[in-house]
């Protein structure tokens, strides 16, 4: 998180915090790990009310921000819930609404963000990589596979990017349209929804375009963007809690007459463990910058908070579980539901790797 | 010095940055190859270089009009050094010079050190360095040997100092000495403002791995230093040798007030080329391994950039305790050690030996390899850093000291005996 944050942002983060400690423990997170949804839609529907779905959303198209760009605010919250592992479509709703926002049609806007800002109905985003698709006089067709859409089952609507007329376009497609087979996967995350969606042949009129066919490269790579940044937000978040759990924990166990915090050892391992999440705040809260002021730089910032989180992230957990001792493994610690966000958000969005590869390009050319 | 907002009322960033730009193109000339250069010749040329931001009316932006300075804000200091950038500057004057020991002085001098030295280092007439180490040992900063015996108005200073840059040319140090010996060590100590070129001080230069003389080992032999050149108070010597470190740390960090231009060493800014050179030198640019350790050499230069900005934000506001300079020495220090390795490994085989007349990436990153461990030693060492960190940002338990609340005269030590 930002070190500086405006009067209004204080108030919606400590707003934000109260809430999602009333509604949102770890113990609710269990108790939701054999749903279906994944999450309590009566919460995120009084989450909709506090702003989570409607800062990227033009005042215009019912939404607001508190802030010139509504994606400073919106880290906030999604570092809230990294903090309490909270369940919830954050990512793939705030895409879609911001994409819907910026390019769809009033006919589409109106169909489907009221839902959203209310947080009634959910929306899912099925990435950057393009199905293929062609005309069929005045319907396009679409064939492909989404693999791991997140929230995929529960949404009403999906946006997905296509390759049509030899260029990258996005349709909004309803989740009841013929042809389309959403199927729900299990995952790492104890309640994060993912969802395999395999469309065969779907046909859709031209007023599911969303934008320009062909034209939507900049968009889709906003996107994944924003994605990428309300990722690492929330990965940051949870490190954040992991660290201070540990500390305290240090404090508290005694070993050989004294305090686990009194050993150089481990003081050492601590403050290793302390530069790397300021580090990861450092370049997460550059990356969540440049995406919201929308700086020419803001690819290169995000492969690099992607780069640098991701391995980051996992080795400082597995570190606090290695100082937690025998009750770090276990099943009743709470340190595996924040092992297993970032594990999941390392490997989403482009992995690590894959960014380097973005990185690597952009220094010396493809290879 | 030319006083262009006589009117008392502050000058705005952007004024200042568009009157800095113009300045800076037509009087300073480009960044060329030397800037990085260490030898005497550069010192003095950066020496000129200091008196010409002087005269532009451009030098100690944050320093108080009083003496010499600008009396401007952070702001416009950020905006002069970004502006500054392609252009040769006084960098080695940042560090310790200004960013350290001015900035020490700023704090603790009396009006008249002040009046005396301020605008002299502005002027590049005064090069200041610190008199800190010790041969018997530089993490126990505290435990230091050297004495400071008063008689009359001087106080008389024998002992041995060790790790200062670049003494022998300098012309001014602050030097830690011992004053009481019956108390324990943190409160027996006083900082001396000392002349270095006069009777009593020897200075030996040490050859380091990488060749370079420019550390330096001193020697004072009844070294004679005036009463009013003691900084502070008498005995309470550590309360500024604390500031002092604390500045270095910031210094160091590339996040003083007190600096003009980029600091050395610290491009942040991701353009530095060395790894994607080597990978071509290396024929490698295309191997997907390779790719991803300049991958991830140019990532870590970025996280760094932002550390430092956030670790200084931080400070500023108060949202971070000053400990927190550590952080960015820790992260620095560590970054150089990560980025040496992952350098010796694009390199491959070209860091063993290579063409008498054209030494290439290789033989330079093999070269500075050896000495990669130096930025881990200087400034605090890793390992302090570490117990700062722990101890006075996390608030975890200090380390046993069996010199707490002992007079110094009966701890044990190593080193000579007194």
């Amino acid at each position: 998180m930002e070190l500086e944050l405006s009067e209004e942002q204080e108030a919606f983060v400590s707003t934000t915090r109260r809430f999602l400690a009333a509604e949102c423990s770890t113990s609710a997170v269990r108790e939701l790990e054999h749903d279906a949804t994944g999450f309590d839609p009566a919460v995120w529907s009084r989450g909709a009310e506090l702003g989570w779905t409607s800062l990227l959303v033009p005042e215009s198209n019912g939404g607001g921000s508190l802030s010139e760009h509504g994606l400073s605010d919106l880290v906030l919250v999604a570092e809230e819930m990294g903090h309490v592992v909270a369940p919830g479509p954050l990512v793939p709703v705030n895409v879609v609404a911001e994409a819907l926002g910026r390019h769809g049609s009033a006919e589409q806007r109106a169909e489907v963000l009221p839902g959203l800002l209310d947080g009634s109905s959910v929306a899912a985003w099925c990435g950057p990589l393009p199905l293929a698709a062609h005309r069929d006089g005045d319907r396009i067709v679409v064939r492909g596979r989404s693999a791991s859409v997140e929230a995929g089952a529960q949404a009403s609507h999906l946006l997905v990017t296509v390759d049509l007329d030899g260029g990258p376009t996005q349709l909004l497609v309803g989740a009841d349209a013929p042809g389309l087979t959403v199927t729900p996967l299990d995952g790492l995350d104890l309640v994060r929804r993912y969802a395999e969606v395999h469309i065969d042949d779907a046909e859709v009129g031209s007023d599911s375009v969303v934008g320009t066919v062909g034209g939507a490269a900049a968009a889709i790579e906003r996107q994944g963007h924003v994605a990428c940044v309300l990722q690492c937000a929330e990965t940051v978040g949870a490190m954040d809690r992991v660290f201070e759990m540990t500390l305290g924990y240090l404090g508290d166990r005694y070993s050989f007459g004294r305090p686990l915090s009194s050993y150089q050892a481990l003081k050492h391992r601590l403050a290793d463990d302390k530069m790397g999440l300021e580090a990861c705040h450092a370049i997460a809260s550059a990356a969540a910058r440049a995406v919201a002021e929308e700086r020419p730089d803001a690819d290169e910032v995000v492969s690099a908070a992607k780069v640098w989180i991701g391995p980051h992230a996992t080795e400082l957990i597995q570190d606090c579980v290695q100082l937690h001792g025998g009750i770090g493994v276990t099943w009743e610690h709470d340190l595996h539901l924040y092992l297993r966000r970032v594990t999941v958000n390392r490997a989403s969005h482009g992995t690590p790797e894959e960014h380097a590869e973005r990185i690597a390009t952009r220094l010396m050319g493809a290879s | 010095m030319i006083d262009t907002h006589a009117t008392g009322e502050m000058e705005s960033v952007e004024d200042f940055r568009v009157r800095a730009q113009t300045w800076l193109a037509d009087h300073l000339p480009p960044l060329g190859d030397g800037w990085n250069d260490r030898s005497d010749g550069r010192r003095e040329r950066e020496r000129e270089l200091q008196a010409l931001l002087w005269t532009g009316g451009f030098a100690g932006i944050c320093f108080s009009k009083e003496y010499g300075g600008l009396g401007l804000s952070t702001e416009h200091q950020r905006a002069f050094t970004a502006e500054s950038a392609p252009y040769d500057m006084p960098f080695s004057l940042n560090v310790p010079t200004l960013g350290i020991l001015a900035a020490t002085l700023v704090e603790f001098g009396t009006h008249d050190q002040k009046r005396r030295h301020l605008p002299a280092i502005l002027r590049g007439e005064e090069l200041w360095v610190q008199f800190l180490s010790e041969p018997s040992g530089g993490s126990d900063l505290a435990g230091c040997l050297t004495r400071a015996d008063r008689d009359g108005d001087v106080f008389v200073l024998n002992g041995s100092k060790i790790w200062s840059s670049a003494a022998y040319a300098s012309d001014y140090a602050m030097c830690l000495a011992r004053t009481n010996w019956d108390v324990p060590k943190h409160r027996g100590l006083t900082m001396f403002i000392m002349r270095i070129h006069q009777p009593g001080v020897t200075v030996e230069q040490i050859r380091q791995v990488d060749g370079s003389l420019e550390f330096c080992q001193e020697f004072f032999d009844d070294v004679a230093i005036p009463a009013s050149d003691v900084v502070g108070e008498v005995d309470d010597g550590w309360t500024v040798a604390s500031r002092l470190l604390v500045h270095e740390r910031m210094a160091v960090g590339g996040g003083s007030p007190y600096t003009s231009g980029a600091s050395m060493g610290h491009d942040s800014s991701g353009t530095d080329t060395t790894m994607v050179d080597a990978a071509r030198e290396a024929g490698t640019d295309g191997d997907p391994h390779v790719r991803r350790l300049v991958a991830e050499a140019h990532v870590r230069q970025l996280v760094a950039g932002q550390l430092v900005r956030r670790m200084i934000q931080g400070i500023a506001t108060g949202a971070m305790a000053p400990p927190a300079g550590s952080i960015m020495k820790l992260f620095g220090a560590t970054n150089v050690m990560r980025r040496s390795e992952i350098g010796l490994e694009i390199a491959g085989g070209s860091v063993v030996a290579w063409p008498q007349d054209s030494p290439g990436v290789g033989a330079r990153l093999g070269q500075a390899s050896l000495s990669r461990q130096g930025v881990s030693l200087g400034g605090g060492s890793n390992e302090i850093q570490r117990n700062i960190i722990s101890e006075r940002l996390l608030g975890m338990p200090r380390e046993l000291a069996a010199d707490r609340e002992v007079p110094y005269r009966e701890v044990r030590r190593s080193g000579p005996s007194r």
